[in-house]
């Protein structure tokens, strides 16, 4: 029972996919404007992410190893089609918002590194767990990116209006830049410097350190 | 002429890959240590990108798209959902036999895009710009300028972030905020930097 727990809380924090393995950058950073559409990516992620470490995992003695990228590719793309197609089905407008990005989720180096890295070695249970952890991993630091972004930057959380605006009568006077893409650059920088300021372990060492500086010794 | 001219340059400058709309991340900020990988890596994907969007283009719109299959005499086939499937396929396809290709005949060239070619099938912006493609209903001729452009404009970005990251060995960094994190923060500035572009209208 301790490695379930162990493998789902796991990637949470202390290996986080984004701020740690640098895994699935792309779409963190574009569908974190508004956190509806944040939350639906979040979803559609681990869904695929659990499920195809699943199904990668249950005929992982039987492929061959010259080809499994393909065949992890296959089954990853297939999985994305279905969300892809529920989405369409279920809830076209923010299908819509999220447009190339669900497609992305294919080419999202979680998913496949996921499967490469733990879904191969792993018995089928162990896998989908380890998914959903590292859907939860992703899902975190893009919630907290999405909160900040669309409450500081529009005033509201869900579309519902938090911050009464200056333009509507009200006193807070948004921060446009945070509703504009480089925000999420700055955010998610500062992000991994907080996660690594409580995980000392995590901090990358320079390449190189500065001298000390010495005072020029006078008259010399 | 003048049209794809101007396509050409928006898909570099405004609607960069990297830096508009954040594809192909994880090799963006993996590679972009040495100048000289950058270069490498960049080419790889102007070439990649210049081949596989016309060619998805092509099936996507003789074979995929809604009525397409009409010459096959199927004029209600709509396999436009298997789109995600095949592009994908058609991408590590090309991309292996473009290795294969440049290890027979231009073994130079081969050594030295070697080792990006097989990252670049799971490079993001490879797979975005067929989607971008397919979203935005481009042409065959559209979605050659298009996937050229966005290929140069992700060599620029990447290349120009290469550059800053050398010089970037200078400075003293915060101890957490080292690698990864100041990284962010400086492709924050250079998307912001590109933004300015966004005002041009040609």
């Amino acid at each position: 029972m301790e490695s379930v727990k162990e493998t789902l809380t796991g990637p949470i924090f202390k290996n986080n996919p984004i701020a740690l393995q640098i895994l699935g950058i792309c779409s963190a950073l574009a569908v974190t404007s508004s956190l509806q559409v944040t939350l639906v990516m979040c979803v559609a992620l681990t869904v695929v992410t659990a499920f195809s470490g699943l199904f990668v995992s249950v005929i992982r003695n039987h492929i061959p190893g010259s080809i499994r990228i393909i065949v992890q590719m296959v089954i990853i793309a297939s999985l994305v089609i279905v969300v892809d197609q529920f989405l369409k089905a279920y809830a076209y407008a923010i299908s819509k918002q999220l447009s190339v990005f669900v497609g992305l989720i294919i080419t999202n180096c979680i998913v496949m590194g996921r499967a490469e890295a733990f879904a191969m070695k792993n018995p089928p249970m162990a896998s989908f767990i380890d998914g959903v952890g590292n859907g939860l991993g992703y899902s975190v630091v893009l919630i907290v990116v999405a909160v900040i972004r669309e409450l500081f930057g529009a005033g509201k959380l869900m579309g519902f209006e938090i911050l009464p605006l200056v333009t509507d009568g009200g006193w807070y006077n948004p921060n446009g830049l945070l509703l504009l893409p480089p925000s999420a650059f700055f955010l998610i920088g500062l992000f991994i410097w907080a996660l690594r300021s409580f995980h000392k372990e995590q901090e990358e060492a320079p390449d190189f350190k500065l001298a000390k500086h010495t005072p020029v010794q006078e008259g010399a | 002429m003048e049209y794809y001219l101007s396509l050409f340059i928006r898909s570099i400058f405004i609607d960069n890959m990297a830096l508009a709309f954040f594809l192909g991340m994880c090799t963006f900020l993996a590679i972009s240590k040495k100048v000289q990988a950058a270069i490498g890596l960049g080419i790889a994907v102007i070439v990649v990108l210049t081949i596989t969007v016309p060619v998805n283009n092509l099936i996507y719109n003789y074979l995929l798209a809604d009525g397409a299959l009409a010459w096959a005499g199927l004029p209600d086939m709509d396999l436009s959902f298997l789109g995600l499937l095949s592009y994908i396929g058609v991408i590590a396809a090309i991309v292996q036999i473009m290795e294969m290709f440049l290890d027979k005949f231009v073994p130079a060239l081969y050594n030295a895009l070697g080792v990006f070619l097989p990252l670049i099938t799971v490079n993001c912006a490879i797979l975005g710009a067929s989607l971008f493609m397919v979203e935005r209903d481009y042409n065959f001729v559209e979605s050659m300028v298009f996937g050229a452009g966005s290929g140069v404009g992700w060599a620029l970005a990447i290349v120009a972030l290469a550059g800053i990251r050398e010089r970037l060995k200078y400075s003293d960094v915060p101890d957490g905020l080292e690698g990864l994190g100041i990284t962010f923060i400086i492709v924050g500035l250079m998307s912001l930097g590109f933004m300015s572009f966004g005002g041009i209208d040609i």
